[in-house]
């Protein structure tokens, strides 16, 4: 079974895919590097390789966690399972 | 993994490389088509042209003189020719060159003319280069050896996989007393804290939070948007990297999990506390850091990449790895270690530390890298603000 994405760590909200393209529908296994865990999730979108995942349904506003840390923020409502990038992300800095 | 040692060259000043270059270098941009045309002449040396040296003034000018007199300093560099316009800051460059012990001599074009000039140093660089080329590898020790890192067009397998990969090397190699160094201090923005929490004590970390504010301050100075497309490049979030937050946790993964950083540099600064860890303020455009790196002394360069940074550079040979398997695929040619495998759990961190310290101590030993045998140098001055 391959590993479709990753997650570093426990308490992130997005994992990343590692295969070149999941498709929507597509049933996910994912490595939580931390605990060495394996989840499983149903992508929503086509999602490219290196692109992140919702873990969970998250609204808009809400602070994004990767490495366990604050990466940025939701600018709008994202269902478990979607891509999350620029469209739906941005930074708290600059 | 094999043996923690590698085969260098042994300076005048006890410090080691591991290429044997002459270098033809020019004080400013008037003098680069000297300086090419000497290469052109003298087979096996190498010209290292860039864009200023004129009407500099203040910390720049500073920055300038330090850069090219660390780059002819660097230990990679068997001897060095330096040409300028005027015999003045020629003469600076020299003297500052000769305190190595190494074979060094000025050319000035003013009074003299370009054929002139370019006679008298070819027959300066055909001798050095006669000489440097009798110069043998001797076995060093790992403590000897001063390694660089930074990564470029990072993505999101930056982070999983190729800078831990970095990582795991520093935190082998920090206790056998290797010198190390990381930078790129905007791209720490959204890390600052936990880098911070890495420096060795309170000294070092507040010397770290000057030189961040100090940075930040540059752009907020000078910025007209939030750096979109900039910093994250758009490379970047093709890669999946959104925020600079993201891309700076991924960047941070190269130092490791345990090793602390014992100085803080300025750019350029040769290190000066002994082994460890340190961190140089740089820009994160990967030639200017990588230059600044190669002039404070660095030997050989740890380039994680995600969608394909194809940067070298001329005098520190810079070791590419990635964990992109459609860069690894697509890009073959430019990359010296896959660690793809990691993401398909193929492949532990342990095991990819340990293949980088096998194709860094080969390239030590005199293996081309793949940007050395594509003949990438890309030199490129740091500079702080306009000449006068």
């Amino acid at each position: 079974m391959p590993t479709h994405f990753i997650v570093h760590d426990k308490a992130d909200t997005v994992g990343v895919v590692v295969v070149e393209d999941v498709q929507p529908g597509e049933q996910m296994t994912g490595w939580i590097m931390e605990t060495d865990e394996t989840i499983t999730l149903k992508s929503l979108d086509r999602v490219p390789l290196g692109h992140k995942i919702a873990l969970h349904d998250t609204k808009a506003d809400e602070t994004v966690l990767k490495y366990g840390h604050d990466v940025g923020r939701t600018v709008a409502s994202v269902g478990q399972g979607r891509h999350v990038h620029t469209h739906n992300m941005k930074t708290k800095r600059w | 993994m094999g043996s923690h040692t590698f085969f260098g060259y042994r300076r005048e000043n006890g410090r080691v490389g591991i290429r044997n270059h002459v270098v033809i270098l020019p004080l400013d941009d008037l003098s680069n088509a000297a300086a090419e045309a000497v290469a052109n002449n003298i087979q096996g040396t190498l010209a290292l042209p860039h864009a200023y040296g004129r009407l500099q003034f203040g910390e720049d000018l500073e920055l300038l003189f330090r850069t090219l007199i660390g780059t002819g300093s660097n230990p990679n560099v068997a001897a060095c020719v330096v040409i300028g316009i005027e015999p003045g800051w020629t003469g600076r460059i020299v003297d500052g060159i000769a305190k190595t012990g190494k074979p060094v001599a000025g050319f000035s074009i003013e009074g003299n003319g370009d054929i002139s000039t370019i006679a008298a140093a070819s027959r300066k660089a055909q001798e050095l280069v006669q000489w440097a080329s009798e110069k043998q590898r001797e076995e060093c020790a790992m403590r000897e050896l001063f390694i660089s890192t930074k990564c470029g067009e990072s993505d999101t397998t930056s982070g999983l996989a190729s800078c831990p990969t970095v990582g795991n090397l520093i935190d082998k190699l920090d206790p056998l007393g290797a010198t190390t160094c990381f930078g790129e201090t905007s791209e720490l923005t959204g890390a600052e804290v936990v880098c911070a929490s890495r420096a060795a004590n309170q000294e070092i970390a507040d010397k770290f939070w000057q030189v961040f504010k100090a940075y930040q301050e540059v752009i907020d100075r000078h910025k007209t948007n939030d750096l979109s497309e900039s910093q994250p490049t758009k490379g970047n979030i093709a890669g999946g990297l959104t925020t600079i937050e993201e891309k700076a946790f991924g960047n941070l993964q190269k130092i490791g999990r345990k090793t602390k950083f014992i100085d803080v540099l300025k750019p350029a600064d040769a290190p000066a506390k002994g082994p460890g860890l340190y961190y140089m303020d740089t820009s994160s455009a990967a030639a200017e850091c990588v230059t600044l790196q190669a002039a404070a002394g660095f030997v050989v360069h740890l380039f994680p990449t995600g969608q394909g940074n194809i940067i070298g550079n001329p005098i520190e040979p810079v070791i590419k790895l990635t964990a992109n398997p459609k860069t690894a695929r697509t890009m073959a040619e430019h990359v010296d270690l896959d660690v793809s495998g990691i993401l398909r759990r193929e492949m532990t961190l342990d095991e990819a530390g340990n293949r980088l310290i096998d194709i860094m101590i080969r390239t030590c030993n005199g293996r081309l890298t793949c940007a050395e045998a594509l003949g990438h140098r890309e030199f490129v001055m740091t500079k702080l603000y306009q000449s006068a």
